[in-house]
Formats: C-alpha cells, sequence, structure tokens
C-alpha cells in the first residue's frame, strides 16, 4: 500500500499539485485520471521519487520515501517496477537484454538463471518469439510488454504505468490492461496507472483518483465514476460523443 | 548567473559520477565497450587525418625552409616537433571533440527525452555513474593511445610526402626525425598528458550537454552542437594554460 498525504509541488513560482492525498491499496489496480496538465505525471514523478515533493508524505508501507537515506531510497527503489509512455526500452539492447538488465545490475544469479527468470516473464506477456530483437525492430505495443516484462522481472512491491495505451489501437490496449490488471492480481502489488483513457477507466478502474488543476477533486471506482454528479468528473468522462449517447441511454 | 548554475551543475555531476559502482563485473563491461566506441572505432578517422597533416607539414616547411644555410633535415625535425608537440595531440582531439562529442550528447539527449535516464534511476541505479563514467574514464585511457597512432601515421605521411616529392630525401628526413633532444621525452609526456585532460573535457562537457536535455529532439540536437563548440573553445584554452604551465 502507499499512501500520499498532502503533497505540495512547484517549479518556480508555478504550483501544480495543491495538497494531495490519497491511498493506492494492495492487489489492486489504482488509477490516475485526469485532463492533460492536471499534475498525474508530476504527482507520479513524486511518488516514484524523480521529484522531491515541497511539502507531505509519501508512505511505502509506513517508509516515508522523501525523508529516507539514500540506500533506503535505493532499496525501495528496487521493489518499484516502472511501465513508462513510450517504454523506455534501452536501444542499445535486445528484447532479452532489456528484461534481464534490472537482474544483472541487482541480484547474483547466475546468467543462465537470468535467461530462464526473463524467458518466463516474456513468455507471461506472450512475446517470448521475439526476444533476440531489438526495441527498434518491433512495434509500439510490443514495446509495451517488453517494458512490462522488465517491470515485473525483479517481482516487484508496487507497479507504476504512465499512460500504458498511447500510441495503441484499442485491441491492444485492452489487451495491456488486461495483462497489467491480471498481474497485478497475481503478484499482489500495488498498480498505479496514470491514463487519461475512458476504457482503460472502465475495464481496471479498481480505485480511483481524479486529479483536477493539480487537486485531488475525486476518488471512486469504474463503477460510481459513471453515476458521480461531480461535474468536472462528468464532464471527463462523457466528453465523447459515444460516452454521450451513452449517458442519454441510461438516464 | 547563468554560468555559475551550470559550473555549479557540472560540478555537482561530476561528484555524483564517482560513487561506488552497483555492480564492478557490468560497470567493467561498460568500460571496454566505451574504450572500442570512443577510442578503437575512432583510429580509422585519426590515421587518416593524420597521414594527411604528415604529408602537408613536410611540403609547406620544405617550401617555406628556401635558405641552403639550413640544413636539409630541418624538415624532419621541424616535422617532428610541430606533431609532437601540437598537431597530434590538439588538432586530432579537436577533430575527437566533433566526433565524440556529438555522439555522447545526442546518445545521452536520446536517452533522455526517451526517458531510458529515468527508467535507471527508478530501477535505483546511479545513471550519471552507470553512463558517464565509463566514457569518461574510457577516453582518458584510450586517447592518448590515438594520440600515440596519430603521431605515428604523421610521421609515415611525411615519408611519403618524401618519396612521392623530391622536395627533401628520405635518408634527410628520417635523420631529422631521428636527432634526440634532450626534451623528446618530456614533449612526449606533454602530449600524452594534454591529451587526457582534453579526453576529460570533451567526455564531461559532452555528457553534461546531453545528461541534461530537456524537450525533444530538436534540443537533442542543439546539444550536440554545444556540446563540439564548449568542448573544443575549452580544449583550446587548456592548451594555452598547459602549454603556458609545462614549457615556459
Amino acid at each position: 500500500m502507499i499512501e500520499v498525504k498532502n503533497i505540495d509541488k512547484s517549479f518556480g513560482d508555478v504550483q501544480i499539485l495543491h495538497d494531495v492525498s490519497f491511498n493506492f491499496e494492495e492487489g489492486k489496480t489504482n488509477l490516475i485520471i485526469g485532463q492533460s496538465g492536471s499534475g498525474k505525471s508530476v504527482l507520479t514523478k513524486c511518488i516514484v521519487g524523480l521529484h522531491e515533493p515541497d511539502n507531505g508524505q509519501i508512505l511505502y508501507h509506513g517508509r516515508n520515501l522523501p525523508t529516507m537515506k539514500k540506500r533506503e531510497k535505493k532499496e525501495i527503489r528496487k521493489e518499484i517496477g516502472m511501465l513508462f509512455q513510450g517504454g523506455a526500452l534501452f536501444d542499445s539492447l535486445t528484447v532479452e537484454e532489456n528484461v534481464m538488465f534490472p537482474l544483472t545490475m541487482f541480484t547474483k544469479m547466475s546468467k543462465k538463471e537470468m535467461k530462464a527468470r526473463a524467458k518466463f516473464c516474456l513468455d507471461r506477456v506472450d512475446i517470448l518469439d521475439k526476444n533476440k530483437l531489438y526495441p527498434a525492430e518491433i512495434s509500439g505495443g510490443m514495446q509495451k510488454r517488453v517494458a512490462i516484462a522488465r517491470a515485473i522481472v525483479m517481482k516487484p512491491k508496487y507497479l507504476f504505468c504512465d499512460e500504458p495505451n498511447s500510441g495503441l489501437d484499442p485491441k491492444t490496449s485492452i489487451l495491456i490492461d488486461s495483462l497489467i490488471s491480471e498481474l497485478t492480481e497475481e503478484y499482489k502489488m500495488t498498480t498505479v496507472v496514470i491514463t487519461h483513457d475512458m476504457n482503460s477507466v472502465l475495464e481496471i478502474g479498481d480505485n480511483i483518483m481524479f486529479i483536477y488543476k493539480g487537486r485531488n477533486h475525486w476518488t471512486g471506482d469504474k463503477n460510481s465514476i459513471l453515476t458521480t454528479d461531480n461535474k468536472e468528473v462528468t464532464d471527463f468522462v462523457y466528453c465523447s460523443k459515444f460516452m454521450k449517447m451513452y449517458r442519454e441511454k441510461i438516464v | 548567473m547563468n554560468i555559475f548554475y551550470h559550473i555549479g551543475r557540472y560540478t555537482q555531476m561530476l561528484g555524483q559520477m564517482f560513487s561506488r559502482p552497483e555492480k564492478f563485473s557490468v560497470y567493467w563491461s561498460r568500460l571496454m565497450d566505451e574504450i572500442v566506441q570512443l577510442g578503437i572505432k575512432s583510429i580509422g578517422i585519426v590515421v587518416l587525418m593524420s597521414a594527411f597533416m604528415g604529408m602537408v607539414i613536410v611540403i609547406q616547411t620544405a617550401t617555406a625552409i628556401d635558405s641552403p644555410l639550413i640544413p636539409a633535415y630541418t624538415v624532419g625535425f621541424t616535422t617532428k616537433q610541430s606533431i609532437l608537440l601540437e598537431f597530434s595531440p590538439t588538432i586530432i582531439s579537436l577533430i575527437l571533440a566533433g566526433k565524440v562529442g556529438s555522439n555522447i550528447a545526442s546518445e545521452l539527449g536520446s536517452m533522455r527525452v526517451t526517458e531510458q535516464i529515468d527508467a535507471l534511476e527508478i530501477m535505483g541505479v546511479n545513471s550519471r555513474n552507470f553512463l558517464i563514467t565509463p566514457k569518461i574514464l574510457g577516453a582518458v585511457i584510450i586517447f592518448p593511445l590515438v594520440i600515440v597512432f596519430s603521431m605515428a601515421f604523421a610521421f609515415i605521411g611525411g615519408w611519403f610526402a618524401c618519396v612521392s616529392t623530391d622536395l627533401v630525401t628520405v635518408d634527410k628526413y628520417l635523420y631529422g626525425i631521428e636527432i634526440f633532444h634532450d626534451n623528446d621525452f618530456m614533449y612526449l609526456s606533454y602530449a600524452l598528458s594534454k591529451t587526457a585532460v582534453f579526453a576529460f573535457i570533451m567526455t564531461s562537457i559532452s555528457s553534461y550537454q546531453g545528461y541534461y536535455v530537456k524537450g525533444g529532439s530538436l534540443e537533442v540536437g542543439k546539444a550536440s552542437t554545444r556540446a563540439v563548440v564548449y568542448s573544443s573553445v575549452l580544449i583550446l584554452l587548456f592548451n594555452y594554460l598547459i602549454t603556458q604551465l609545462v614549457l615556459i
């Protein structure tokens, strides 16, 4: 479980996050949703430690990240897997080497053991046959799957996914969403997904935080988001023609 | 104010680079890779440029020395001094600053904009230590050796110019090169030491420019250009400072 308490973050004179608090629950897919520029990515970067918050606490099972010593932070980071928007795979390494990279850096496993673990993870995301290719030689959807395999290779306690569906077709998006959801349950991880894709919200949104102008504006789940009367949330949810039609039907 | 900000951040980057590696064997293999990428793969261009440089120096020196009072072997001696003291260590370093500097800045810049550096940080890897230290160490180790190659091929180029023209005989040229000067060893160590300093300058400045890129591919391009320009200017400045310090 990750508890975020009263987070503020500014860049220069511009305050991006205002007193944000939320509990990201273990074994569930937690979603941070909101419009572009609302502060989702900044909040996530604060949670994973890429940005230092100005105020507030980020508790990983009670351990406060901002006040941790360098060594403790390093240990926490070994428990984190992250899927970046563009995959962030290392161009110079093959698919298999990318997945093996965290093992090479942080474990004393033999090469054979590392290969077996990488093979298992690649098989789990159904991309084992591409293990010898370089990231530039595979499609965007495949890169996302490889990035998921790399993120879970160390059996993380926490998984962060930054817009996992961006640039993917609807079918592949659903596959990626399902994969994230299945892995969350399988590994009992605390998964945090940043998205503004309503399909993802309705597919995997166990626990949702809606950020508006840098504030935690609404919390709920995939069922309550459809029936809330919060104006900003309904504007966000029902902005597409399809969702408007759906709303008219249920009303 | 801006310059102090950059100097501060550059110093901070250097400080964070030299921490204990996560896994020595991985860093050792990264160091070997960088030695090959930065040094061994530059030998071709260095050999080509040095050979032509040697040829031109011999022809220019021979045509400039017109007096019968000056012995012909002076061409060989002058060529040796020019190559040893300045052409190989400085001119080749400037050429390498262009090749290696833009390569490093664009590599790190691309890694930054595609979030590969963030991925390393989140995994708990010290990205400066992992990405930059092997480049700097690799260049400082291998570039003096590359410069030795450059010197050798510049002398061979000079020899070829003697063979292909009748400006000076090969015997006189070789005699001029072989004349032992008391300071020759000092000059050689001066040349190799300043090459190591230039290697540090070009790799650290280029790494700094690439590592802190913000934005997209346009900024990566700009960072590569800045890396080459700043490295070249600093190489020239330090060339003057080191020369004044050592030779006077």
